[in-house]
């Protein structure tokens, strides 16, 4: 890590939703092909509902609105026919000197970090999140310049917690991986690659074939939230419950679980598919997340017990039921639209 | 959610204006940047006030003589003794001994050393505790 003259790479920084569509978008708009955060997440068929009580996050069930991390990244790079060459390391200093030998040749590179490291976020906005991608644009006197695309501007990381954000220990430990964009399409089909991911979103929203897994899963969830008061206390129902919220709202949704992105998606998709159809089933769709909104702000009145007698939590789950019930119908129409 | 129903509720301390989708009055979806909202608020709140009890309980463990420093340092750092096992490099039958007042004061420095190095924090701080009654030992 010694430290030569000061870089600064030319990179457009976008703000962006959600931490790995955002870098992929902006990592391949740099690199001459203009394409949204929506598009990427489309793309990527990133929408998802899972609700996993076996798999334990805090001590609470794990609720996902979208597909594994990474799996976007993976999807769309491949679609679009974009080559993204990656690495990763043993040695810390190596990955940093690696690092610096980009920067040197004007690449910006990705890195795969541990969002608890990052000390450019507020400390109630880190925990031990190894999947946390950011972009490094340059290099100023022993500290980075970094592109995280959920904040609004490019922000300054010392190097030692960049360090130690790269090589985070525990689950899903990213082992310095950095990544850059070694080939780009000649011209990218967006017309299959959108085609593509809606398939796949459909697939995995109506017909995985478990019960906790796409829209049979919002209705397996609503099923289980109905029996929270009876089967926990007070306490760790709203703790249940929080946790939901929290999945649904956090840094990095867009709001209402990444609904509101996709609904984005959908209208960006009409015109390349040359499809009207989808200008109304993002209207739709942005109508379904309203509905996902509500259940979030009810939610919450009843984890701070200022919930009315209306507002229980049988009443959650009849809006995730509904939830689940337009999800199915708008997913059968947008299945049947890119078959035909 | 139309563009000028994108809450602006404060969120907690330093938040971090962040990017929701919202349409415009002729159905155009575009970024809106957002200052919070409340509900989600409330949940993360919630979450701290988990993790806030957890670290007092350590302080007072500590305080109590029945835990170590290193103890409160780890419930501090989000961390369980696996995770904590994995920086240090040690296994996690040592972390877990270390925990104790005992095996912790006759620590040698080197291994200290590196307890201190993962939090970020002197060799003296690692020693230290705040007080039990402190109203937010996570800030």
């Amino acid at each position: 890590m010694n430290d030569g003259a000061p870089i600064e790479i030319s990179f457009s920084h976008r703000q962006s939703a959600h931490c790995e569509t955002g870098v992929l978008s902006n990592l391949i708009s740099h690199h001459g092909l203009k394409i949204s955060e929506a598009m990427v997440f489309g793309i990527g068929a990133g929408l998802f509902f899972g609700y996993f009580p076996f798999v334990r996050l805090n001590n609470l069930p794990l609720t996902a609105y979208r597909i594994a991390t990474g799996g976007i990244m993976r999807r769309a790079t491949k679609r679009l026919g974009v080559r993204l060459q990656w690495e990763k390391f043993k040695n810390p200093v190596k990955a940093m000197d690696a690092l610096d030998r980009k920067l040197e040749a004007g690449i910006p590179v990705g890195c795969r970090t541990g969002a608890y490291w990052l000390s450019y976020f507020p400390r109630r906005y880190r925990f031990h999140f190894n999947m946390h991608n950011v972009v490094a644009i340059g290099k100023n006197n022993g500290s980075y310049r970094i592109s995280d695309p959920v904040l609004p501007e490019p922000v300054d990381c010392p190097a030692e917690d960049l360090v130690k954000a790269r090589f985070a220990k525990g689950i899903m430990a990213p082992k310095g991986r950095m990544y850059h964009v070694a080939e780009m399409p000649q011209s990218a089909d967006f017309e299959k690659g959108v085609r593509k991911g809606i398939k796949e979103v459909c697939r995995s929203m109506l017909s995985v074939p478990a019960p906790f897994i796409g829209t049979k899963g919002i209705r397996y969830l609503a099923k289980k939230i109905e029996r929270w008061p009876r089967k926990l206390d007070d306490r760790s129902a709203a703790l249940h419950l929080g946790q939901i919220i929290r999945m649904q709202e956090e840094i990095g949704t867009g709001g209402a679980g990444f609904r509101f992105i996709y609904a984005a998606f959908l209208q960006e998709a009409a015109p390349i598919l040359n499809r009207p159809e989808l200008i109304d089933l993002s209207a739709q769709m942005t109508e379904i997340g309203d509905r996902w909104r509500d259940f979030a702000v009810i939610g919450a009145r009843i984890c701070k017990k200022r919930a009315s007698e209306m507002e229980s939590y049988a009443a959650l789950s009849d809006i995730l039921r509904s939830c689940a019930d337009l999800e199915e119908l708008l997913f059968r129409k947008l299945d049947g639209l890119v078959r035909r | 959610m139309k563009k000028e129903d994108v809450p602006q509720d404060p969120g907690f301390s330093n938040g971090i204006p962040e990017i929701s989708y919202a349409v415009d009055e002729r159905g155009r979806y575009s970024l809106v940047s957002s200052r919070g909202w409340e509900p989600k608020t409330v949940a993360n709140e919630q979450a701290w006030e988990v993790i806030d009890e957890k670290t007092r309980e350590q302080i007072r463990l500590v305080e109590a003589g029945k835990r170590s420093p290193l103890a409160y340092h780890m419930t501090r750092n989000l961390m369980d003794v696996g995770l904590l096992a994995s920086y240090a490099g040690l296994s996690r039958w040592r972390v877990r001994r270390h925990l104790k007042p005992k095996a912790f004061n006759k620590l040698p420095a080197e291994i200290k050393a590196r307890y201190a190095e993962i939090f970020g924090i002197s060799m003296a701080s690692l020693h230290e505790v705040p007080k039990a009654t402190d109203s937010n030992p996570n800030e």
